[in-house]
Parts: C-alpha cells; sequence; structure tokens
C-alpha cells in the first residue's frame, strides 16, 4: 500500500489517507482480500498519531472500503459496483461544480459551457481512436 | 478505578520547596495512546511528573496509575519505565554491569531482549555510562525500560538536547512501542514539533495549573490565531485576546474559537499550530505578573 502525506498540502492528514487508499482501491491497485496494515503500524511507518490513522481506517471502512479486525488490521472489501458508480458520480459533479464556478466568473454562458465539453469528449474519442490505431 | 486509562490526575495539588504549587491538576490518557505534556520551563511538568509516579507527596486529589491507586503497590513500578533528562545510572558502569544490577528488581527481565536493544541502538555492552553521548543515554534508558517490560514510558523532556536524528530515532522507538496496543507514552516538552504529528492527546500547562487537556485535534480547534495591524486588536468586546504580541507593524494573539466570530472582518484568522498556543499562553500570564515579586507569580497565572 502506498501512501505518501503533505505536511503543505492543507488537507488533513487523515483526508490525505482515507483519498489515498480509497483511490487505490477504485482502481483496482488494492484488490479485494488485500490486507492493510494495522492502525497502529500505519501510525508507526507514517510517524503520525494512531488516532489520525484511526480515523482515516473508521471513515474508509464506513463507506465500505475496508473492514477492520480488531487487534489484527484491515482488509479490502470487494467492490461494491454500486458504491463505487456513486462514489465516481460524486466526482463528476464535484468537477463540474469547479468548471461551473471557474465559468461564472469568466462570464461563460451554458451554451460556451457546453461547447468546451464537446471539444473534451470529442478531443477524448479521437485520442482512443488513435490508441486503437497504435495497437493494430 | 478504570483499567483502559493508562493513568488519571484528578484535582491532584502539592506544594514543593520553593513556593511552586500545582493546583488543581486534572488530566488522564486512554491506554493505548501518546499525551504530551506541553508548557515553558517552570510551568510544572516535571512536578506533575513527580507526583505521578510517586516520587513527590500530594496534598489534594488522587491519582491513578495502570489500575492502582499511587502510592500503588511496589510491584507497579515493574510496569512503568521512565527515562528522565539525566541519566540516574553510574557513570564508571559498563552496559553490562548495567544490567546485573537492575535485573535483580524486575521480575520480567529479558535478558535477550535487552541485548537485543543495544545492538539495534548501536551501544556497546563494554562501553561505559559516562562516556555515553545524550542521545545514546537516553537509548540506554529506553532499552532498560523496555527490558523489564514496562507497560508505560515517562520521558520528561526526552528531546531537548537531541539532534534532530536523534528525535526521529525516538519517534520511530515510540512507535515500535505503540504496536502493542496495551502500551502508553507520556512525555514532556517544550518543543512542540515532535508532538505535532505523533501525539494523540494534548495537556497545556501553565504556572501549575492545566489549561486544556484533550486529543490533539480538539485543542488545536479550541484556538484560533488572529493577526491585524497596531491597532485592530484593541477595544475589542466580547473577545479575550490571549498573549498578545504587539509591534510597529501589526499585532498577534490566540483567542479562543468561539469568540473569533467577534472579530471584525479586518483582522486575519487562523488556525493555530500547537506552537502558537505554547508560545501565547506562556505569553499569558507574564503581563500581569510584572513587577510582582518572583516567587508569588503563579498567583496571578
Amino acid at each position: 500500500m502506498r501512501v505518501v502525506l503533505s505536511n503543505s498540502a492543507g488537507v488533513p492528514l487523515y483526508q490525505q489517507i482515507k483519498d489515498q487508499v480509497g483511490t487505490a482501491i477504485l482502481a483496482g491497485e488494492l484488490a479485494e482480500g488485500s490486507a492493510l496494515p494495522s492502525v497502529r503500524a500505519l501510525a508507526r511507518d507514517l510517524r503520525i498519531s494512531i488516532i489520525t490513522t484511526t480515523r482515516a481506517y473508521a471513515e474508509l471502512a464506513a463507506e465500505g472500503f475496508i473492514a477492520t479486525v480488531p487487534g489484527k488490521g484491515a482488509y479490502v472489501l470487494p467492490l461494491d459496483s454500486a458504491l463505487v458508480r456513486e462514489q465516481l458520480l460524486r466526482r463528476v459533479e464535484d468537477g463540474l461544480q469547479t468548471a461551473l464556478d471557474a465559468a461564472l466568473r469568466a462570464g461563460l454562458d451554458r451554451e460556451g459551457l457546453i461547447q468546451i465539453l464537446d471539444g473534451l469528449i470529442q478531443a477524448e474519442h479521437e485520442y482512443a481512436s488513435a490508441q486503437e490505431g497504435m495497437s493494430r | 478505578m478504570t483499567g483502559d486509562l493508562a493513568f488519571a490526575l484528578r484535582g491532584v495539588g502539592c506544594v514543593v520547596g520553593n513556593g511552586f504549587a500545582l493546583r488543581d491538576v486534572s488530566f488522564e490518557l486512554p491506554t493505548g495512546y501518546v499525551m504530551g505534556l506541553i508548557g515553558a520551563n517552570g510551568a510544572g511538568k516535571t512536578t506533575t511528573i513527580r507526583c505521578l509516579l510517586g516520587m513527590q507527596g500530594i496534598e489534594s486529589g488522587e491519582i491513578e496509575l495502570l489500575g492502582h491507586r499511587v502510592p500503588g503497590p511496589v510491584a507497579l513500578r515493574q510496569d512503568v519505565g521512565v527515562v528522565l533528562d539525566h541519566t540516574y545510572l553510574v557513570g564508571d558502569w559498563r552496559l553490562s554491569e548495567v544490567e546485573r544490577t537492575l535485573r535483580p528488581f524486575y521480575d520480567r527481565w529479558d535478558a535477550v531482549r535487552y541485548r537485543q536493544l543495544l545492538e539495534e541502538f548501536g551501544l556497546d555492552l563494554r562501553a561505559k555510562v559516562k562516556d555515553l553521548s545524550r542521545g545514546m543515554g537516553m537509548k540506554l534508558m529506553i532499552a532498560v525500560a523496555l527490558s523489564h517490560r514496562a507497560r508505560l514510558l515517562v520521558f520528561d523532556e526526552p528531546t531537548s538536547g537531541l539532534d534532530p536524528v536523534a528525535r526521529d530515532e525516538l519517534v520511530g522507538i515510540i512507535g515500535d512501542f505503540l504496536l502493542d496496543e496495551g502500551h502508553s507514552v507520556l512525555f514532556s516538552t517544550h518543543i512542540t514539533a515532535d508532538l505535532d504529528r505523533i501525539g494523540d492527546y494534548v495537556t497545556l500547562i501553565h504556572g501549575g495549573r492545566i489549561v486544556r487537556t484533550g486529543s490533539k485535534d480538539e485543542i488545536l480547534d479550541a484556538y484560533r490565531v488572529v493577526r491585524g495591524g497596531p491597532d485592530e486588536l484593541r477595544d475589542l468586546v466580547g473577545v479575550e485576546l490571549i498573549g498578545v504580541k504587539e509591534s510597529s507593524s501589526g499585532a498577534q494573539a490566540l483567542v479562543r474559537t468561539e469568540e473569533a466570530d467577534f472579530l471584525g472582518g479586518g483582522v486575519l484568522v487562523e488556525v493555530p499550530t500547537l506552537e502558537e498556543i505554547a508560545v501565547h499562553i506562556g505569553l499569558s500570564s507574564r503581563k500581569p505578573a510584572a513587577g510582582v515579586p518572583d516567587g508569588r507569580r503563579e498567583e496571578f497565572a
């Protein structure tokens, strides 16, 4: 398991752990059933407080990513596809909100916004077909 | 007496020889965690630790240590490892003699572990105590504490006088010790950077009284640091400024979070670091104490 903490990110340490482990699970880097270090071992390795790692694991467990075994450690739960979709939808929403905020400041209207989005989708398609062409 | 507390002090008061006193000192540490006791020099950190360990009698209140009331049974000593800022071992002893001398006092002395730890810490059995550096001496005391299977480690100012590498090693040693959830650590310090990351709980002590105790996040949430121009922090209503620092270009102080809303929009309000909290609380009582005879300062804290 890879966790890299930033001291200057302005994001709380527990949140950084949670985000990184959650992302690794969603990306399939941490497979179902993989063992995670115990709360105490992770605190020692990252040199942070036990309360911080406990909180990160508790939130990951509450969101259905991992199960914790008292006194042992934690392991990755099978990915619930509904949960994954939920998480991804939330990310889409967050991303669009950020785009919308910037658009308002730039004085961009609905048309302009959709144009940009269409452009991005178009570019994505072209990139995908180019990749396909290369692998052939 | 609850078994899930490493220790608890409840309403402890005591007077030491030079007129310094602890008043109504109460705080506790759940088993399995690290607590930092933060305060300036002379705030009462060492006196508090001496009371907790039964080395100093108390006049009021009660102290619980690993499920026993202090002063507890002699066997309680086996469960507590104490690392002081100076070594209590005889300078001429070699590290092998340290073991031979201390071993009879402990039922659970583990000779294999002692040797392993010395090796791990890079200490030579043939070296003499007096020839050890500050960091090496501390590691020796830790090795002794771990060899008699202490469940609670108490450090008095462990990091003062240690270089950054040795401080970092200490953090690693504490982390290893805490892998066992029955183990707990208390350390006193005036260097808050050590605590910013590994501390679970923090107790702020000042002038012999507890200013605040709780989880580190609670303490950080309880205060805000405010900065403003030279006149912006004057004549505020409903806000108590703690330890104001003034200069020609501006002023800085600590406020309680719930009072931060009463500040005007012009000042900068930020989440403090433990260091800023410690500095402002340290400053807060110096001002009213100006002109007061030395020995009575704590009366005005």
